[in-house]
């Protein structure tokens, strides 16, 4: 099980949030809640303001309005990390690019370096550790991002569509990556418009449309009988 | 034999047979530039990184202000510098004026804006793909500049490389602020400007060709720096 290093920052909740810029409302009605140990897919067609809510609960961006807490406290906690669904990599190793983000997290030196080869193997890219990040193909490059990210031993992980551009074999390895990542006790938040891919990993389903939040259900009723006639609409293809 | 390939014979003599004259001149022309660029470097670089990842007020106005000093007139900048290191200027006390020392001032707040001008642009595009990320991570202000700085270090050497390119053939403020002082401030490119005028064409030719070297080397320079970290980081 992860041990938090603080104060935890779980659950998150959200209620009424909404993100507005240059007056256009991003997201709006949201109204949920990250409960530790989940796993929770954040579900809907390209465009629905799945990305803003995702770096809205990871704190990169702030609500417009309405109220977001990380265990009750209004501060974004450190115990989080982000997969992006292009991965950032920076002009180094692989290797470096786990070391870099540990030594922001005050982590340095012998644990440091157990971290790191603990992460690599982890996402099976140890022995190209010393490889520079830009070289790497897409999958490899998804895999060292999620070893970056896995290396803080996050409480909570957001993923953002991180299967998006891979093919299907690079897509089950991150999925499988993601799956043992969960199992090992990390909350995880993850973007994705793919269906199948909910099915495979989710627990709970935020369904968003248009910027709006339409439900949030356990994985099990939302792809038996969701609620809305919109996520209806979604898993009958008519919105994709 | 015509003037111009007579002086041009007499030049290579001078430069194949490391002319002490030449060396002197040379050498105190590669003193000044390099010691300037390496204080704009330590000044332009940190203040190119704070403007692109800085979320500060008067930052456009900066942003204007460090673009627009490119184009600041060398000889402007020469007068200014005098003024300020004349001994009834508010720096005179320091009595570097006509030395060395006033040459590098000048040549280092002559690219102080160039180089804090093009690693300003050089980050910002970093940053605008890195930020969301170092955010993520936790990283600070500083932390992030840095990681800016030595993520974008392969570019930055060519800025640095053009900074040194306009020092060191700069002639209008080490002109006004060195003197050209035989033996003491005469650098490169106002011995040219001097020994023309003076129509002893061999040592400014000779002075022309190892300036143009310079220059070359130094964009060769640039370019295999760039190519390298290209193959080697991506």
């Amino acid at each position: 099980m992860v041990e938090p290093r603080e104060a935890s920052g779980l659950p998150i909740t959200c209620r009424g949030c909404e993100v507005a810029r240059d007056g256009v409302r991003l997201v709006s009605a949201v109204d949920l809640t990250i409960e530790r140990g989940t796993f929770t897919t954040i579900l809907g067609p390209n465009g629905a303001g799945k990305s803003t809510l995702l770096r809205l609960l990871h704190g990169l961006v702030a609500p417009s309005s309405g109220t977001l807490r990380w265990g009750g406290s209004e501060r974004r906690p450190r115990g989080q990390a982000m997969v992006f669904q292009h991965a950032v990599l920076l002009r180094r190793s692989a290797a470096a690019n786990v070391r870099y983000a540990l030594a922001l997290a005050g982590v340095r030196g012998a644990p440091a370096d157990a971290r790191i080869d603990d992460a690599l193997a982890e996402v099976g890219l140890r022995s190209i550790g010393n490889r520079s990040a830009r070289f790497l193909s897409g999958g490899e490059r998804q895999r060292l991002a999620i070893a970056r990210a896995w290396a803080l031993r996050p409480e909570v992980l957001f993923l953002d569509e991180p299967t998006a551009s891979l093919d299907p074999k690079a897509t089950r390895a991150v999925e499988d990556i993601v799956r043992v990542i969960h199992e090992r006790g990390t909350t995880i938040v993850m973007t994705t418009h793919n269906l199948a891919q909910a099915r495979r990993l989710a627990q709970d389903v935020v369904y968003l449309q248009e910027g709006r939040m339409i439900e949030q259900s356990p994985a099990r009723e939302f792809f038996v009988s969701p609620r809305t006639p919109e996520a209806a609409a979604f898993m009958e293809g008519e919105r994709l | 034999m015509d003037p111009f390939s007579e002086s041009l014979t007499l030049a290579t003599g001078l430069v194949a047979h490391l002319d002490p004259n030449l060396v002197s001149i040379v050498s105190l022309s590669l003193r000044v530039s390099v010691t300037a660029t390496l204080i704009a470097a330590v000044i332009g670089l940190p203040l190119g990184a704070a403007i692109a990842v800085g979320r500060f007020k008067g930052r456009r106005v900066l942003t204007v202000f460090v673009n627009s000093m490119m184009g600041l007139p060398p000889v402007v900048l020469g007068l200014v510098v005098y003024l300020m290191l004349s001994r009834a200027g508010p720096l005179g006390r320091f009595g570097i004026l006509f030395t060395p020392e006033a040459m590098i001032v000048a040549q280092a707040l002559l690219i102080i804006p160039i180089i804090a001008a093009l690693s300003r642009q050089i980050m910002a595009d970093a940053w605008s793909e890195y930020r969301e990320q170092l955010v993520s991570l936790g990283a600070g202000t500083l932390s992030a500049a840095l990681t800016l700085i030595w993520d974008t270090r392969f570019s930055l050497i060519t800025v640095l490389l053009a900074g040194f390119g306009r020092a060191i053939a700069e002639v209008g403020a080490v002109m006004i602020v060195g003197g050209n002082i035989n033996g003491v401030t005469r650098v490169m490119t106002t011995t040219i400007a001097l020994e023309t005028s003076k129509g002893d064409l061999p040592l400014a030719l000779a002075l022309g060709l190892v300036l143009i070297a310079i220059v070359l080397v130094v964009n060769a320079a640039a370019q295999y720096v760039r190519g390298w970290a290209r193959v080697r980081y991506g």
